[in-house]
């Protein structure tokens, strides 16, 4: 049995496929999200002076970084249902289960990751933002976040690559993302090679337009006036011609 | 004295000031107090709390016991029962928009252009229109000779450059005092000279001034008064020429022997 490349081919088309992809992306976005909005308030409570805020971030990053991220998306599935009725109803599918599940997991990299970013911003950023006057939300809204994201954004992008990776795992629930896809196609026709290189490529295209768009993404962070923007393009042309127009009275 | 006239209150007056850190007591009780339209110049050797009095008078940092008057007005935190209950960091926030201040390390944000570094206090601070904010923010940075550079981000613009658009920054809110912290030790030499004639120019127009300063010509030129601080105290307050030629105090003579 050689590789049969119109089998290949065939399934490289297959509609299934690419909604195993979707899925996978959709996993890994969802649980990205989670853990990024989660991530950010166990930073702040992991360097809070408050220890009751300290103390539960701590615990829940001790807790998430030992457990496997199966074995969490096994309790999310199996367990939690029925602890929890209301988790039994039909809008608690296998790809919500699998986004909260590697979200809660995620959020404890994602806390250290966004921890070490925050701190990179130089001390006189805050100082600075807080002695024009501006409230602590609006210091760290419009002064440290954006300088705190740039420092985040390639780590968070190795973790969104490796969150469509976890994706695979939540077959295990029955979720029907990219690499079950696969799985299914050949345990019906045992052609190995064809479904498993199927599934290769569209990794491949996933993680490179993840890639690209990172790379897009950072460009805009470089701070330089070359990268900039219309919208954010100087004053100085209009202005200056508009100071040469006399005020109206 | 029921009808104080207002020219008799100083426009920023610290009185008593203490501050330790771990037990360590850096400022020991400072007296100091600017009026308006006058322009102090505070010399000392490192470490000495300089730059700690300077926060303090900020509001950046809770002071130990001691009072700061804005305008006669106490800020940063009232008395309750003869011990200091500071101000939440909200109210802090807006007494502060009062106060301009200028760092060593210019602390530019980043992210933002020259013009936005200056606009940013306009729009977020006192909620002017992004637009007008931006009109505003490009007089000011005209006035600093950077409305060509309105544009540039920080990490384009050279030392004295960034620290003119700190001056803007502060200066765009129209404070009621500007507070200096050694604002041209950062800077190359060749750099030092454009930013003291901003700062000239601004004590010229009538701004109120403290300023920490190494630069013995500016002090000479600028300042109404010179002061010396000195382990936790002003140990000596004169005006330039007094200060410098006839130095009453011995530690004077002896740190202007090395500054000099
Ligand atoms: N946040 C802080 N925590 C602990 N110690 C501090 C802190 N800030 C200042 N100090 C200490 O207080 C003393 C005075 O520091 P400060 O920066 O006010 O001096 P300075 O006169 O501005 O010196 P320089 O001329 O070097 O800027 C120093 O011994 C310093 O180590
Ligand atoms: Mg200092």
């Amino acid at each position: 049995m050689i590789f049969d490349p119109t089998i290949f081919f065939e399934q490289l088309v297959n509609p299934a496929y690419f909604w195993g992809a979707l899925t996978s992306i959709g996993v890994a976005a969802f649980s990205l999200v989670i853990a990024t909005v989660l991530g950010f308030f166990l930073a702040v409570g992991r360097t809070s002076k408050k220890s009751y805020l300290r103390g539960p971030s701590h615990l829940y990053v001790w807790f998430f970084r030992a457990l496997p991220a199966l074995l969490v998306l096994l309790i999310m599935w199996n367990a939690l249902p029925q602890i929890i009725p209301a988790l039994r109803s039909d809008w608690y599918t296998p790809f919500i289960a699998a986004s909260i599940g590697l979200g809660l997991v995620e959020a404890a990299f994602m806390a250290e990751i966004i921890r070490s970013a925050l701190s990179s911003v130089d001390d006189g950023q805050e100082l600075a933002g807080r002695a024009l006057g501006m409230k602590p939300g609006s210091v760290m809204r419009k002064v440290i976040l954006p300088q705190a994201i740039r420092t985040a954004l390639p780590p968070t992008g190795n973790e969104f690559i490796g969150l469509i990776k976890y994706s695979s795992l939540a077959s295990v629930i029955s979720l029907k993302e990219l690499l079950t896809t696969a799985q299914v196609g050949v345990n019906i026709t045992f052609r190995y090679a064809e479904y498993y290189a199927v599934a290769i490529i569209y990794y491949l295209v996933i993680v490179s337009i993840i890639t690209i768009i990172q790379s897009r993404i950072e460009r805009r962070f470089l701070w330089t006036s070359r990268g900039l923007k219309k919208s954010t393009s100087p004053l100085s042309l209009n202005t200056r011609a508009l100071a040469t127009v006399p005020k109206e009275k | 004295m029921s009808n104080e006239t207002p020219a008799t209150v100083p426009t920023l007056q610290v009185s008593n000031l203490h501050k330790a850190y771990n037990g360590n007591e850096v400022l020991k009780g400072v007296e100091f107090a600017v009026n308006k339209g006058q322009v102090k110049a505070v010399l000392g050797p490192s470490g000495s709390g300089k730059s700690t009095m300077l926060r303090l008078m900020a509001l950046l940092e809770p002071a130990d016991a001691g009072e700061i008057l804005l305008d006669g007005k106490r800020i940063g935190a009232s008395d309750a029962n003869g011990r200091i209950a500071h101000h939440s960091e909200r109210k802090l926030a807006v007494q502060r928009r009062d106060i301009g201040m200028v760092f060593q390390k210019f602390n530019l944000f980043p992210h933002l252009t020259a013009l936005d570094n200056v606009a940013l206090g306009l729009t977020d601070v006192q909620g002017v229109g992004k637009v007008e904010a931006r009109e505003r923010a490009f007089e000011i940075l005209d006035k600093v000779g950077l409305a060509e550079r309105d544009g540039h981000f920080p990490s384009e613009l050279s030392g004295g450059q960034q620290q003119r658009v700190a001056i803007a920054r502060a200066l765009v809110l129209n404070p009621h005092v500007m507070l200096f912290d050694e604002p041209t030790s950062a800077l190359d030499p060749e750099l030092v000279g454009e930013v003291l004639e901003v700062m000239e120019n601004l004590a010229a127009a009538g701004m109120t001034m403290i300023v920490v300063t190494h630069e013995v010509r500016f002090a000479r030129r600028a300042a109404d008064e010179v002061t010396l601080f000195d382990g936790g105290v002003i140990v000596e307050q004169a005006e330039p020429a007094e200060f410098f030629e006839n130095p009453q105090h011995e530690r004077t003579k002896q740190f202007l022997s090395h500054v000099h």
